[in-house]
């Protein structure tokens, strides 16, 4: 960057960082950005724990006999990786994370509305952790994610009452990210950015939000429900007992499914800063875009059913659930082609937040297409609860969100630390992670259409090769996440100072030092154009 | 910056992020309000699931209903809706700068509130108690009551489905009033500290949103519970 040594270096301006030390200013901070960090921290080592979970799992299937654990160990292995997961990782991860830190910056504002609510967030988050944690070290949960009942309610011998309070809290942390996200975009937007001029982020994030505040409650109380019918033996889920299970399953997959849209609307906010940056292109459909993020938060709402096929729900439910399930992949697909439009013409350079972003668009394709086949009815009856599903819902929460959110990670890193990581490594990192993932999961695809249950311990002996490959794609895949977090943190200290804006990228987070002051902006910004405002390609050319 | 500046009570009640007082109120009013959809989804929970058992277990409903009384329901239905007029008479005074008035309302509404507990544990779960009517603890119905649900074919686990709704969201409620009158007794604390100027009525306001909302409940509860069926027969 030429204007690199006339910005002042990391080490003299004031900012978030540097402001002051110790330990009390930082578990007692309010500011966005400090909590990103926090929740940032606290993420990735849930992240290395649901990882660890899954890599045993992985192991074990080596063997079609099962090669590592007993079958009882096996279910609390694949309940931990799930609720450690999707509770404490894909939900938080990029909401808690990029959310936090970049919402204020992009509206322009100096912190989120309601700065001790979004630390209680945090606190919330922090204390099911580790309430779950304890659960599982002191016997864990064999239930699995879903908390099936009367399983979970009357039969199982595991740490189940623990493991809700755990996700009760997190998920009250949860509302109160997306409570906070609503406010902040609505009433705290600098002078001229009005809502067509946000950045698709914004508009991500706020359909998010709206998922959280409307679809957590729900779980809460129905997990709660199934922790009194466990330690009051009153009949709410158990049939034996006069309850209904299938009302369980209703009630827990009206909240459990929009939560996937939880973990994959953010990621296609990303993806939409990213595509643009790196193609110095405006977005293609810009309104499209923004309204296929509510019209997905709104779909997701009433696909439930899909997930019940198999349960014993009505015919008609199944009918009108499927069809609810198909038009979701409409704006899915309008996000989709509106990204590559945007491709088309762009002067694209390949640094790594871009490679994540393309493999995002491929994978997240084919995790969506492969939802398809899921919510056809017929079809659904050959692959329900066979690792077919378990391929199709890693493709989309670990192709797809884990992709974009380390993408976005990467892209935002300079203006979090005010470092730069070396890009070559980083793309390799991207690479690896790429042919790792695919390894691992295209097989199971396959040995899901050939029948193979998911959940078992053991399995038929023909399945062993599809089996060790994505054993060893999750080997690969493994390694991949390991790179960055070996330079991330080397180049916290070791990195070349980034400058304010080394991608040359639109948007008010940008116009801002990197890192930032506490407060954000010297001035509060005045907005006078429309987001992704780069030079049209004349403009370049010429 | 400067024209904002009424009163140094109304700079120390901006906080940092705000840009001047009608931006901070409008902040939290919006995150009231959501917060109210994410309380409404929350019992809604509870409300779906009561739906549900009440449509395939009538009969038991109705049985279980006839095991409350409904007087004492009407009884706090009245105290609860009064607590709302106090509310908002406090949040006129609040707004008006009314400060003896504020203080007067916001202890009305508090005891209006603890008259609505009291009466529901006195005169209601004590007497569920000892009627051996409290699902999970010590359900046994027994006696002349047994007999009732016997007449009217109510089979036993269903009617304790039915008294578990009405622990829970009863419960869950009074334990919103909880809430409700702790928020109030700082509230009372700050008022006599001055704190609440017309500039700056937010608190009061907020919780005056959460008090309506937690009557609304209420206003739902009642009926559910208590009128499956009508007035008749009761106890």
């Amino acid at each position: 960057m030429s204007t690199a040594a006339l910005e002042p270096s990391i080490e003299t301006h004031v900012h978030y960082l540097n402001v002051n030390y110790g330990i009390k200013s930082w578990l007692l901070t309010t500011d966005h950005k400090r909590i990103a960090l926090l929740y940032l921290g606290s993420i990735t080592l849930m992240f290395v724990l649901g990882g660890a979970a899954a890599v045993l799992i992985r192991l074990h299937l080596i063997e079609p006999t099962g090669a590592l654990v007993q079958p009882e160990t096996y279910n609390k292995l694949f309940s931990m990786h799930g609720i450690i997961m999707v509770f404490f990782f894909l939900i938080p991860s990029i909401p808690a994370t990029l959310g936090n830190f970049l919402v204020p910056l992009m509206v322009g504002a100096r912190d989120l509305a309601f700065p001790r609510i979004n630390l209680l967030s945090w606190y919330l988050y922090i204390i099911g952790a580790l309430i779950v944690l304890g659960a599982i070290a002191t016997g864990g949960i064999d239930t699995g994610w879903t908390f099936y009942t009367p399983f979970s309610s009357t039969y199982s011998h595991t740490h189940v009452v623990a493991a809700i309070m755990g996700i009760f809290l997190a998920g009250f942390s949860s509302i109160l990210t997306g409570f906070n996200f609503i406010v902040t975009i609505h009433k705290m937007r600098a002078p001229g950015l009005t809502w067509f001029r946000m950045p698709l982020f914004l508009w991500a994030m706020y359909a998010t939000s709206v998922i959280q505040i409307l679809g957590t409650p729900v779980v809460a109380v129905t997990l709660s429900l199934v922790a009194v019918e466990r330690l009051f033996h009153v009949g709410i889920f158990d049939p034996a007992l006069g309850g209904d299970p299938i009302l369980f399953q209703h009630l827990f997959w009206f909240y459990s499914h929009p939560a996937v849209y939880i973990m994959i609307l953010p990621a296609m906010g990303v993806i939409s800063e990213l595509v643009t940056c790196f193609s110095k292109k405006r977005i293609f459909g810009y309104s499209f875009i923004a309204f296929s993020s509510i019209a997905i938060a709104v779909l997701g709402f009433l696909v439930w059913g899909h997930h019940m096929f198999v349960s014993g729900q009505s015919v008609y439910a199944g009918l009108v659930f499927s069809v609810l399930s198909f038009l979701v992949a409409i704006p899915s697909a309008i996000k989709v082609f509106n990204w590559t439009a945007t491709l088309y013409k762009g002067s694209i350079s390949y640094d790594a937040p871009m490679i994540y972003a393309m493999g995002f668009i491929g994978l997240f394709t084919m995790g969506g297409v492969t939802g398809l086949f899921l919510a056809s009815l017929a079809v659904d009856v050959h692959v329900h609860d066979t690792y077919f599903v378990v391929a199709h819902f890693h493709y989309i929460m670990v192709g797809g969100a884990v992709m974009a959110y380390l993408g976005g990670i990467h892209f935002w890193w300079p203006k979090i630390t005010g470092r730069l990581y070396p890009d070559k490594w980083a793309r390799f990192a991207a690479l690896v992670i790429f042919i790792g993932f695919n390894l691992t999961f295209f097989p199971q695809y396959m040995l899901g259409y050939l029948g193979m249950p998911r959940r078992y311990a053991v399995y038929p002996a023909e399945f062993q090769v599809l089996n060790v490959m994505s054993s060893a794609g999750a080997s690969i895949l493994g390694v991949g996440y390991l790179i960055p977090l070996v330079y991330l943190f080397w180049s916290m200290r070791y990195g070349p100072v980034a400058g304010p804006n080394p991608w040359g990228a639109k948007g008010l987070e940008w116009t801002t030092p990197s890192p930032p002051p506490t407060f954000n902006f010297e001035t509060t910004p005045v907005v006078t154009e429309e987001a992704y405002a780069y030079a049209s390609e004349e403009a370049r050319v010429g | 910056m400067v024209e904002h500046q009424h009163s140094t009570a109304a700079v120390h009640a901006l906080a940092h992020q705000f840009d001047d007082l009608e931006q901070q109120h409008e902040a939290s009013n919006l995150g009231m309000w959501i917060f109210l959809a994410t309380e409404v989804m929350f019992f809604g929970g509870l409300f779906a699931a009561y739906t549900v058992y009440r449509h395939q277990y009538f009969a038991a409903f109705e049985a279980g209903s006839r095991l409350l009384d409904w007087r004492f329901g009407a009884t706090n239905t009245a105290v609860l809706i009064c607590s709302s007029l106090t509310m908002a008479l406090g949040v006129h005074a609040a707004q008006l700068g009314k400060r003896k008035a504020l203080i007067v309302f916001l202890i009305l509404t508090m005891i209006l509130g603890l008259a609505f507990l009291g009466t529901k544990l006195t005169f209601e779960w004590s007497h569920d108690w000892a009627e051996h009517l409290v699902p999970g603890l010590n359900w046994a119905p027994q006696g002349e009551i047994l007999s009732r649900l016997q007449e009217a074919h109510a089979p036993l686990p269903q009617v304790e489905l039915f008294m578990f709704f009405y622990f829970g969201m009863t419960g869950l409620h009074a334990l919103h009033m909880v809430v409700g009158i702790g928020l109030m007794i700082v509230l009372v604390i700050l008022a006599r500290a001055g704190k609440f100027t017309p500039e700056n009525p937010n608190p009061i306001e907020m919780s005056g949103l959460y008090w309506h909302f937690v009557d609304i409940v209420w206003i739902f509860l009642f009926p559910l519970l208590y009128l499956i069926g009508g007035l008749a027969s009761s106890q």
